[in-house]
């Protein structure tokens, strides 16, 4: 990693609080995500990631802080952030009744994509994908590991600046993880920011930093070395055990 | 436009590819009309009879006579007794029970009135009402010859001649019952197909999580909105040109007004009622709410719209709440252009009407749709 201090920052948040009633599910949240960066987002269930994550890419508002994400505030340009993000959930989100293809299709359509450039990327995603004799299947008819890769996939089609992504990785096995994790680096290198919640401690590794969240609020935030020597741990799995029992 | 355009794309395909949805959209509406026009007549056919006759004159025979040739009554048994013929009521092998007194014919050569005796079931206040008003029509008719034939062997002068009423019935001279039904039922159809159709369409798409995938595209509410009302408004209108034509031919359905005019206001109307399924399912987050909240909607909307009862005969607050109630309008309309050839001119309230309650409607749907939680 270079020096933080000439990374642009993509993702401003300061003092971020979200209530439900009154139930603080965000408690004063501050962090900043610098461009072209992977940054994990952990936290035990019911910590806070999810609710975070929904503000961030405008499904659901704040109740007070700021938050701007490429460039743009919350509560004013939402519009203009949506154009300029993707969003992968936990909750699968292609369509079970449309083929490969016409997911493609529709998901380029709505982000306003011209159609001759969903065919191009429709054919380079299908080829890097190895889904090429998929392509007409419905999403129903493809496996789970499939689908969650096909997903991102889609999710990144319009080359957004950020893509979020929700427990992406939930339900897969070790094999289709790794290959999944290939999909985030290479879009990576495209220059796309990448904001990702997990609890598989593994995956935690992969981030360039780790914010590491306890009932609402961040406990803990640096690069997985930083954080692993500070609390003397020998893995990210131990370094969470730590925090969460704190 | 683009946005909307890709949006129809995929709402049809998923539609054309259920293989459950696609006989809902055209096979079941064409059974509904069979059944359900055959089904709701109000004619009345085969009254069960039963006569005691305790006057056994030429007169009496004469009565009977007049309604064993009606083709509504069967005589079913001839009893001794009152009693015995109430019991037959009692065991339901009798609708009616036509009580003829001794004397009957003496009485009438007299000219003196003597009456005949109708004890009808009236479990079912609307028969007994039909046969009620069946069986004094016949007995009229009875009434008539014989006093022409009485003046001819009376020397006395008649005390008063019968005033003669003359009908004609407008619009439906024959009493189709089926012209009536058809345009009423096909309403319900479109009606209820449209509403489900659109209600579940957005509910499902919040069970199936992909809603939430929507939500964080720049799609536009109205997009959003647009692209899940098309579809099921040109189902619809294809819908109720289907259930024309097939009443049309297999019920000989009158078509005496424009259908211009007819299908502009099944467009307003579908807006309304698709904008209602809409409004539900932007309150609703399971398949279950939405169906129990449509299903609320239809049933007292049905009841009231003058499908089977008019909607004059009602008490003064059912006709204000029918206010409120598109089938009510749709039904109307859908009577008088096609059995009375009502064009735009005479339906200008109805149009103007459901116009504003459309948009009010969709706005409110718009409105209630939020992209965030």
């Amino acid at each position: 990693m270079k020096e933080q201090d000439d990374k642009q920052i993509i993702i401003h948040v300061d003092n971020l609080v979200k209530k439900f009633g009154d139930f603080e599910a965000n408690k004063d949240l501050c962090f900043d995500v610098y461009k072209g960066e992977i940054f994990g987002f952990l936290g035990a269930n019911g910590a806070g990631k999810t609710t975070a994550i929904k503000i961030l890419s405008g499904l659901s508002s704040p109740t007070s802080g700021i938050v701007e994400v490429a460039g743009f505030d919350v509560y004013k340009n939402a519009d203009d952030i949506k154009r300029n993000i993707g969003y992968m959930s936990q909750k699968f989100s292609l369509y079970e009744d449309l083929t490969v293809k016409e997911n493609i299709r529709f998901y380029g359509g709505i982000y306003g994509m011209r159609a001759k450039l969903i065919k191009e990327r429709t054919h380079e995603l299908l080829s890097r994908l190895e889904m090429t004799d998929y392509a007409d299947k419905l999403i129903a008819e493809i496996p789970l590991g499939w689908k969650q890769k096909l997903a991102f996939s889609v999710a990144v089609l319009h080359r957004p600046k950020i893509v979020f992504l929700d427990e992406p990785t939930g339900g897969v096995d070790p094999i289709t993880r790794r290959q999944f994790w290939d999909l985030i680096y290479e879009a990576v290198e495209d220059g796309i920011t990448v904001f990702v919640t997990t609890h598989y401690m593994d995956e935690a590794e992969y981030c360039h930093r780790v914010s590491i969240m306890v009932d609402g609020r961040i406990a803990a935030l640096d690069t997985p070395d930083g954080l692993k020597q500070q609390y003397g741990a020998g893995s990210m799995n131990d370094v969470f055990l730590k925090l969460a029992r704190a | 436009m683009r946005t909307i355009l890709y949006i129809l794309q995929k709402e049809f395909i998923q539609v054309f590819r259920n293989k459950t949805m696609l006989p809902i959209i055209f096979i079941l509406p064409l059974v509904q009309l069979i059944i359900l026009v055959y089904a709701a007549s109000l004619e009345l056919k085969d009254i069960k009879m039963e006569v005691v006759d305790f006057d056994n004159s030429s007169i009496s025979r004469e009565i009977i006579s007049g309604f064993q040739a009606s083709p509504f009554y069967t005589i079913t048994d001839f009893k001794h007794s009152v009693d015995e013929a109430e019991k037959s009521i009692i065991d339901n092998t009798a609708d009616v029970v036509m009580v003829i007194p001794a004397g009957i014919e003496k009485d009438l050569l007299n000219g003196m009135s003597p009456g005949v005796q109708f004890q009808i079931d009236a479990i079912n206040g609307m028969t007994a009402g039909l046969i009620n008003s069946y069986s004094s029509q016949i007995l009229m008719g009875i009434n008539t010859k014989l006093s022409a034939r009485l003046m001819r062997f009376s020397d006395q002068v008649p005390q008063m001649k019968q005033i003669e009423i003359s009908r004609r019935f407008w619009y439906n001279a024959g009493l189709n019952y089926k012209h009536y039904m058809v345009p009423g039922i096909l309403v319900i159809l479109v009606t209820v197909i449209g509403m489900f159709l659109t209600a579940l369409n957005i509910v499902r798409e919040k069970e199936m999580g992909t809603i939430e995938q929507i939500n964080v595209t720049p799609i536009k509410k109205y997009q959003f909105m647009m692209g899940k009302l098309i579809p099921f408004l040109i189902i619809g209108l294809f819908e109720l040109a289907l259930g024309l034509t097939f009443g049309w031919i297999v019920f000989d359905l009158p078509f005496r007004g424009s259908l211009l005019v007819l299908f502009a206001f099944a467009f307003l109307y579908l807006i309304l009622v698709l904008g209602f399924g809409l409004l539900l399912s932007t309150i609703s987050n399971t398949q279950q709410q939405v169906m129990f909240m449509s299903f609320f909607f239809l049933l007292v909307f049905i009841l009231m719209s003058g499908l089977f009862t008019p909607i004059e005969t009602m008490p003064h607050w059912a006709q204000q709440v029918n206010i409120i109630n598109p089938f009510a309008y749709f039904m109307k309309v859908n009577r008088m252009v096609l059995l009375k050839g009502s064009g735009f001119a005479d339906l200008t309230k109805e149009f103007l009407y459901i116009g504003i309650y459309a948009t009010v409607v969709l706005s409110f749907a718009v409105k209630y749709y939020r992209k965030t939680v």
